[in-house]
């Protein structure tokens, strides 16, 4: 059985300027211990997708579909029951490390509570668990960080812990919603080096959410790729590199800068803006700005089976390879 | 943490010193002493009694003294109530005045702030517009008005409660705190909701909530101490509108604290008593600030590290 399965999940927020359709649709599954990339522009409803799963829309927002976890209906669990499966089964971390943790409570509090809450374990326990994670992180010294407070602890620092919080009680899913995005570079590979490993080691599935794919590459199994709340292809991380199948992740790819090609100095970018949620176009929601567009994309593609375990929500059979399009450009 | 409050103590020194200084000589520049009657006192006696009081001397020659009896604690005789030292005055008043502001104060902040609370989490309902509506109105009725209100409505109508006088029972407390506390009452419950709503869209509590702490955990233990910074950054102003504010009350309810001293002596030019009374509110407007920062220190570790 699947671990997560997420069926038709839509999430939309009532705003004074309308509704925003943030998730439209959006189906997927994730095994045990497997590692899922989903990847997008900002606004491609990444993060609300996690939000829902966990509960944690703001007020003015609601999910409708279905997400399974171990069978169990997610979205059907009141706020109760939902914060005995959070930390627990599921824990998610965040982008910004320092503002996700308490700026008033010490790290060691923090750590403690979630097994204090979640395991029953007695506080001394408790510590030397807290201890023992901290150490796994690759945090020196965790007696003495355990009595410091967030402020006095490097980004990096904080997200180690972060990551060791969500690991605590060893869940079965660990929601990472743009882990790196706020640090720096060295630290940004040292986070998801440490986020590999642990994947390896632990049974824990990871559910990555960048818009970064060099990160993508480095850590997931799968892909798949979200644009105006919707997926747009869904691949294993070598096909979608090797043969990207959608105009939009080849868009994607295409604007990750590489050092390994010669380039005229300009960097690739996808033209024009994602969609308006508001009032999100008919037919494809790439549509506006895919350079591969034609008569057909005006009525909506449904999510094509494009073979080998792959899926892609485009109406062309084939896409012109990455590698000739770029020299015909440079020709041209 | 202990340098910090030494540090701190020590800056109270001079703003102590400046206050004492310009209530010193604004009340000297007040037309009128405090000799003066309706009838006229001889030329000789009222230069006898500048001789004993030692009014004669150069104004300079005068402060500097009066800084050096303050300096022993020694604020002198009433120039008014000739048998009353001023330390006796405020001796007899503080007490009736300290029962009264401390639970006028109390009360604005713990029935303030669950109010606020309580509206911050019924965030946009109706209870929440209406709470902060009443609000809005008790901070904007001064308490000259409120006070003869609550006489009129639960001492003459109802007939609940005494209408003034002091006594100590609780009784006689009851509509003078009320009346004192009211507005700050409103304005507490105002700051604290804001400061409630904001904290509860943090990316901390956000975390809180992700990793599974109960809602009534992330509230207590998560959410109430960073909103109730800005409310105790109020105690101090409080306190300043607690003791302005029993000026007005003590007269209105004739409560023998020393509000009414202040009343009193300001009109009787009783310099001696004015000035005691001033630095009396000063040292404990000043305390009281002193106190806010230290529990700030203490709540905020951000603060209590920097310095």
């Amino acid at each position: 059985m699947a671990l997560l399965e997420v069926n038709d999940l839509m999430v939309s927020f009532d705003t004074p300027e309308g509704v925003v359709h943030a998730v439209n649709g959006l189906s997927f599954d994730l095994e045990p211990g497997q590692t899922l990339g989903i990847v997008g522009e900002s606004g491609s409803g990444k993060t609300q997708t996690a939000m829902a799963m966990m509960g944690l829309l703001s007020e003015n927002g609601s999910a409708s579909g279905s997400v399974q976890f171990r069978g169990q209906e997610l979205l059907e669990l009141s706020t109760r029951e939902l914060s005995r499966i959070r930390g627990s089964k599921i824990s998610m971390i965040f982008q910004d490390p320092v503002s996700s943790l308490n700026p008033y409570l010490s790290i060691g509090d923090q750590l403690v509570e979630v097994l204090t809450h979640h395991r029953d374990l007695k506080r001394k326990a408790a510590r030397k668990r807290a201890a023992e994670m901290l150490h796994q992180v690759g945090i020196s010294e965790p007696g003495q960080r355990m009595r410091q407070y967030p402020h006095q602890l490097s980004g990096g620092m904080c997200q180690r812990i972060m990551i060791a919080m969500g690991l605590l009680c060893q869940p079965d899913l660990l929601i990472a919603d743009e882990p790196t995005t706020a640090l720096d570079v060295t630290v940004q590979s040292q986070i998801n080096t440490l986020m590999g490993e642990l994947s390896e080691k632990s049974s824990t599935a990871i559910m990555l959410i960048t818009h970064d794919l060099g990160v993508i590459a480095g850590l997931c199994d799968k892909v798949l790729v979200m644009y105006a709340g919707e997926v747009m292809e869904t691949a294993d991380i070598d096909s979608l590199f090797a043969d990207p199948a959608h105009p939009y992740t080849q868009g994607l790819l295409k604007s990750v800068p590489r050092l390994d090609k010669a380039h005229s100095g300009i960097l690739s970018a996808i033209p024009g803006n994602p969609p308006d949620l508001v009032d999100l176009p008919e037919g494809c929601p790439f549509r506006a700005r895919c350079p591969h567009a034609f008569d057909k994309c005006i009525e909506h593609p449904d999510l094509f089976d494009a073979g080998e375990g792959r899926h892609k929500r485009c109406w062309l059979d084939e896409l012109p390879p990455l590698e000739e399009e770029a020299e015909q450009e440079e020709h041209a | 943490m202990l340098n910090y409050s030494l540090k701190r103590l020590a800056s109270a020194i001079p703003t102590l010193l400046i206050l004492i200084t310009v209530a010193f000589f604004l009340i000297r520049i007040a037309p009128g002493g405090p000799f003066d009657s309706e009838k006229g006192l001889p030329a000789e006696i009222e230069a006898n009694l500048e001789a004993k009081y030692q009014l004669d001397d150069p104004l300079v020659i005068q402060y500097f003294r009066y800084l050096g009896d303050i300096a022993r604690f020694d604020f002198g005789p009433s120039f008014h109530y000739r048998d009353w030292t001023v330390n006796q005055l405020i001796a007899q008043g503080a007490p009736v005045s300290f029962t009264l502001g401390g639970i006028a104060l109390i009360l604005a902040f713990v029935v303030g702030t669950l109010i606020g609370v309580w509206a911050a989490l019924k965030q946009n309902s109706l209870s929440d517009y209406l709470t902060m509506s009443v609000a809005m109105i008790g901070i904007s009725i001064p308490n000259f008005v409120a006070a003869p209100l609550l006489i009129l409505l639960f001492a003459i109508a109802l007939g609940w409660l005494p209408a003034g006088g002091w006594d100590g029972s609780i009784q006689r407390m009851v509509l003078p705190a009320i009346a004192l506390s009211l507005p700050m009452i409103a304005y507490v419950a105002r700051i604290t909701r804001g400061s409630m709503i904001e904290v509860l869209h943090s990316s901390f509590i956000r975390t809180a909530r992700a990793k599974g702490m109960p809602e009534h955990e992330v509230l207590l233990r998560h959410a109430l101490k960073p909103a109730l910074l800005p409310v105790i950054s109020y105690l101090g102003p409080a306190a300043a509108a607690i003791l302005t504010g029993s000026v007005v009350i003590e007269r209105i309810f004739t409560i023998p604290g020393i509000g009414s001293h202040f009343v009193q002596g300001a009109l009787n030019r009783d310099y001696t008593l004015v000035m005691g009374v001033v630095i009396f509110y000063g040292v404990l407007i000043i305390a009281l600030n002193y106190l806010v920062d230290l529990l700030y220190a203490w709540l905020d570790p951000r603060i209590r590290y920097d310095r």
